[in-house]
């Protein structure tokens, strides 16, 4: 029973196995130091396999001996490796933080039922990103949204509208699910088989059948529900302003990216560019969406007062560059994605992380309530200002590294006045954070609110873990840009 | 419904079959149709009957909260538990191969073990969820509406 033969399973059946036994556990401490220990081991598996593709290559793993493509495959490469790390990564981070800020935000009885839904949501989202098999993302995505929703609807003991939003969110999520399964059963209908790598083979053939092209309309639409593309992104905002913090975080940096990879996958692995009628579909629907998303979704967060509500607005925007990169459809553009998408996970969870230390502190996350705060808690605004100048992409922090690849990416187009928009869109980034270092600066604070102190230190050490991350990340881009050089090469079949 | 003097008789003769029909088609699933799924909700029919009939705070005596609230995940764990049991004897993980002395006997288990797994969660969600919607007092009193 090597540890190495076994440790792609591993990666999804150890949470599994936790959840039940946490709802077991009595206390608080216990289910939290369980969901800890896991969070770590998901990190030390993701780390492995990330360390055995990076080169290229991948692992297969066959659940119950069972040989594809009758059985499910679990297929390791670079890009589910390197979104495997930032699910596992923002989890084994986001956990040591979660003690005081959940101990603050979710009743003292619930503890145990609120870790087992985080469990769950973190299978469900390691169980996507790796599987190799059509329906197994089907099923790991309803197990993943299903835990999202309970977990948005613990919200509801500070904000009762987090209720609403997660119903909301559970109305659209699951006709996004209800749309990808649509699809899948189309190309099994047509091919006779679930297993991505086998689909990819017997796909080509049928590039002209009418069945196929509605499957991919059905992924797309279904994918851009779950991964909120402009005009799909009603169910967000709200959702991501009235959960718990920790949910927020965890949220926030890695759900909306696993299903940016499943498109992905979707899109250049299991139809690749034998498909006449992808392209257009990109370049016409795809590519102005992701452009109005970008804008859009910045101007919006402008005039948000609740910072919960303005990071979620930006994380639309942000998903707007990721989407432009997909559609673009060179080697820069595919690079910026992956880049972006593991880029975008650390300045959101930093963000987020910061801003649950301030709801710790003061009850609220509101422009008027942080007035003056910043001079009370100099180390969470200082991280909050690191997130902020990453989503501008000023250089030296990890934004500027995919939104470089991006601009790149449209001047090798010859597409100048896209990559005037990419900048613009950045410069609509710079009002929004000078909003909130202008309130947290160098206005007054409120005479009536009392004094606070700095987050804790076990909040504190992992938002800055968070932040210099950040910065390394901007500095060294060595380790991301050459995961994303082999996902591309992959992707696009040599660097065409 | 004390005074449902049928109901009542009829519902104890049925309960005892209900349960023992859950049974089989709990231990004959995989020979024939059936499997924890359908199990599980024929096994919790019965409670759910016999809360029905005879009172949602019998039934929570005969099945309280604090047993089903066990029960659920129990189910989850023993089929986990059994796919890890494949790794630990030298397969893979839900590998029954490994799990008996030939394939088809580890087989046998194994699917045995997975659906029991299977059948013991569906039917205490099933209660569970009964008594989570039978057990609630009206937020609205009938004169406010």
């Amino acid at each position: 029973m090597a540890f190495l033969d076994h440790v792609a399973i591993l990666q999804v059946a150890v949470p599994l196995l936790a959840a039940p036994l946490c709802v077991m556990l009595p206390g608080r401490h216990l289910p939290w130091a369980l969901t800890l220990s896991v969070s770590w081991f998901t990190l030390i598996c993701s780390v492995v396999l990330l360390s055995e593709v990076s080169a290229g290559g991948s692992i297969a793993y066959h659940l119950g001996n069972w040989p594809p493509p009758i059985g499910i495959e679990y297929r390791v490469d670079a890009i589910n490796a390197l979104v495997l790390l930032v699910v596992s990564g923002i989890s084994a981070i986001a956990l040591p933080y979660a003690r005081t800020s959940v101990e603050h935000e979710i009743e003292p009885d619930k503890h145990g039922l609120f870790y087992t839904a985080y469990l769950l949501c973190l299978t469900g989202l390691l169980g996507v990103t790796i599987t190799g098999d059509a329906f197994n993302i089907f099923v790991f995505l309803e197990i993943s949204s299903l835990s999202t929703y309970v977990l948005v609807a613990t919200g509801a003991r500070l904000d009762r509208r987090a209720l609403s939003a997660a119903y909301t969110y559970l109305v659209l999520g699951t006709v996004g699910a209800t749309f990808f399964v649509l699809g899948v059963g189309l190309l099994y209908m047509v091919t006779g088989t679930l297993n991505l790598a086998d689909l990819a083979e017997r796909l080509p053939p049928l590039a002209e059948s009418r069945v196929v092209q509605a499957a991919f309309a059905f992924v797309v639409a279904g994918m851009g529900l779950k991964l909120a593309l402009f005009p799909l992104h009603a169910w967000l905002p709200n959702a991501y302003a009235y959960a718990p913090s920790l949910v927020t975080v965890f949220l926030a940096a890695t759900a909306t990216k696993v299903s940016v990879y499943v498109l992905l996958r979707f899109v250049y692995t299991v139809f690749g560019h034998e498909f006449a009628f992808i392209e257009p579909v990109l370049a016409w629907l795809v590519l102005p969406l992701a452009v109005i998303a970008m804008l859009a979704g910045s101007v919006v967060a402008i005039h948000q007062d609740n910072l919960k509500r303005m990071f979620a607005w930006s994380s639309i925007a942000q998903i707007g560059y990721m989407m432009l990169g997909l559609a673009l459809a060179n080697a820069s553009g595919l690079t910026a994605t992956v880049l972006h998408l593991f880029n975008h996970a650390l300045m959101k969870g930093a963000l987020f992380m910061a801003l649950g230390g301030v709801m710790l502190r003061i009850g609220a996350v509101s422009l008027t309530s942080v007035r003056g705060l910043a001079r009370e808690m100099p180390w969470t605004f200082a991280a909050l200002v690191i997130g902020g100048l990453g989503l501008i992409g000023v250089p030296g922090t990890v934004g500027f590294v995919s939104k470089w690849y991006l601009i790149l990416a449209a001047i090798e187009k010859g597409w100048w006045l896209l990559a005037l928009l990419i900048a613009a869109a950045s410069l609509l980034a710079v009002i929004y954070v000078w909003k909130l270092v202008e309130a947290a600066y160098l206005q007054p604070a409120p005479q009536d609110r009392e004094r606070v102190r700095d987050m804790p230190p076990d909040m504190l050490i992992p938002l800055w873990v968070l932040a210099l991350a950040n910065i390394w990340f901007g500095v060294d881009a060595g380790l991301t840009t050459s995961v994303a050089g082999t996902v591309v090469h992959a992707f696009l079949g040599g660097g065409s | 419904m004390r005074h449902h003097l049928v109901l009542r008789v009829v519902s104890k003769l049925l309960i005892p079959f209900m349960l023992l029909f859950a049974l089989y088609v709990q231990f004959h699933g995989d020979f024939g149709p059936g499997g924890g799924f359908q199990a599980g909700v024929i096994f919790a029919a019965a409670f759910i009957l016999y809360a029905l009939v005879f009172g949602i705070d019998h039934a929570r005596e005969v099945l309280p909260e604090r047993v089903l609230r066990y029960l659920v995940p129990a189910g989850l764990a023993l089929y986990t538990l059994t796919g890890f049991a494949g790794i630990v004897l030298g397969g893979k993980y839900l590998d029954y191969d490994v799990l008996g002395s030939t394939p088809t006997a580890g087989q046998h288990l194994g699917i045995l073990l997975v659906e029991f797994g299977v059948g013991v969660t569906v039917s205490a969600v099933m209660v569970t969820v009964f008594f989570a919607y039978a057990g609630r007092t009206r937020d609205v009193d009938e004169e406010d509406w």
